[in-house]
């Protein structure tokens, strides 16, 4: 490992062994950190993807149920049916901090317009009940399907941060720390080696000065 | 941080005309450049959820991608009415492994 390309003096080395407390310190939070986001994010991504094989498969079914509705309807009947939707859906997003990620909360609200009861946005007499069929497993599905928006964007998101935190982690580790370390060594080995060599001249020194007298 | 935003529905006709009865605006596409007009609208008009077929996703990966690393929109795919790609599962898998580091599911 290369050592840094420092001056070997007293003062580096203060400078250095501050510098490689941070470091240790660092890689140590950012390894809890890590550690922490991958717990969360492997329960999170497990729940995402029973999430997803369930919806898409009720997804399926329900487009199905629809296929059958168009073929018994005329396309513009279709149409006028679904134009006009009694229930509206917005959705409320809060950022939540998970470990310093922020990942979104969906609140969804959904809101029936007129009498309750009925999720049909059309009468029955023109309509078939295929399409009765496929919008109230349409309607069923919806739920699942707005908390899978959530939680999935959630798992992308961590799954970023998780990505990034890992290298610093390894910078740290295999890079950072080790290099400092080196350095501090020889730094110490160049000062002790100084001083030695200072005791020798003195000691040199001081038997000239002995022999002349 | 509250806003109120709105949840849309990108893709062809047939598979996403259903979703209109639920209260989810409905944009239908049925090629990549206006998809990708159409995500990119949404986007920046206050949509918090853009759902997407994975038929029309497929023909833009690149945009889909861009929304990965924002909280606002979240771009999910969903099967169409010709099946599913597995675009979906594939897109958890790759999280996973960028993650991990190996597929442990």
């Amino acid at each position: 490992m290369a050592i840094l390309n420092v001056n070997p003096t007293r003062m580096e080395l203060t400078r250095l062994k501050a510098r490689l407390k941070t470091a240790t310190r660092g890689h140590k939070l950012l390894k809890d950190k890590q550690d922490e986001l991958m717990r969360r994010f492997i329960e999170l991504i497990k729940h995402n993807k029973k999430l997803r094989v369930e919806v898409e498969k009720e997804l399926k079914e329900a487009f199905n149920e629809f296929l059958l509705a168009s073929a018994v309807m005329s396309p513009e009947m279709l149409e006028a049916a679904v134009a006009f939707p009694k229930e509206s859906i917005s959705v409320d997003i809060k950022k939540k901090n998970v470990m310093s990620v922020h990942v979104p909360v969906m609140n969804f609200i959904r809101k029936l317009e007129g009498d309750e009861g009925s999720i049909y946005p059309y009468g029955f007499a023109q309509t078939s009940s295929e399409l009765d069929d496929a919008i109230s497993k349409l309607y069923s599905i919806m739920p699942k399907l707005l908390e899978l928006a959530e939680v999935e964007k959630a798992c992308q998101l961590m799954a970023d941060e998780i990505e990034k935190t890992r290298r610093r982690v390894n910078a740290l580790e295999y890079r950072t720390i080790p290099e400092l370390q080196e350095t501090i060594r020889f730094i110490r080995m160049k000062l002790d080696e100084n001083e030695r060599s200072t005791i020798t001249r003195l000691m040199k020194v001081k038997d000239i000065i002995n022999k002349e007298a | 941080m509250i806003y109120m935003f709105k949840v849309g529905v990108i893709g062809d006709k047939d598979s996403v005309l259903a979703f209109k009865a639920l209260g989810v605006h409905v944009f239908t596409v049925s090629e990549g450049d206006e998809a990708r007009k159409m995500v990119d609208t949404l986007a920046r008009t206050n949509y918090g959820v853009i759902f997407i077929t994975e038929q029309i996703a497929s023909l833009i990966p690149d945009t889909v991608e861009r929304y990965d690393k924002e909280i606002i929109p979240a771009v999910i795919l969903i099967p169409s009415n010709q099946g599913t790609l597995d675009i979906g599962i594939r897109r958890i898998n790759e999280n996973v492994e960028k993650a991990v580091g190996s597929n442990i599911l």
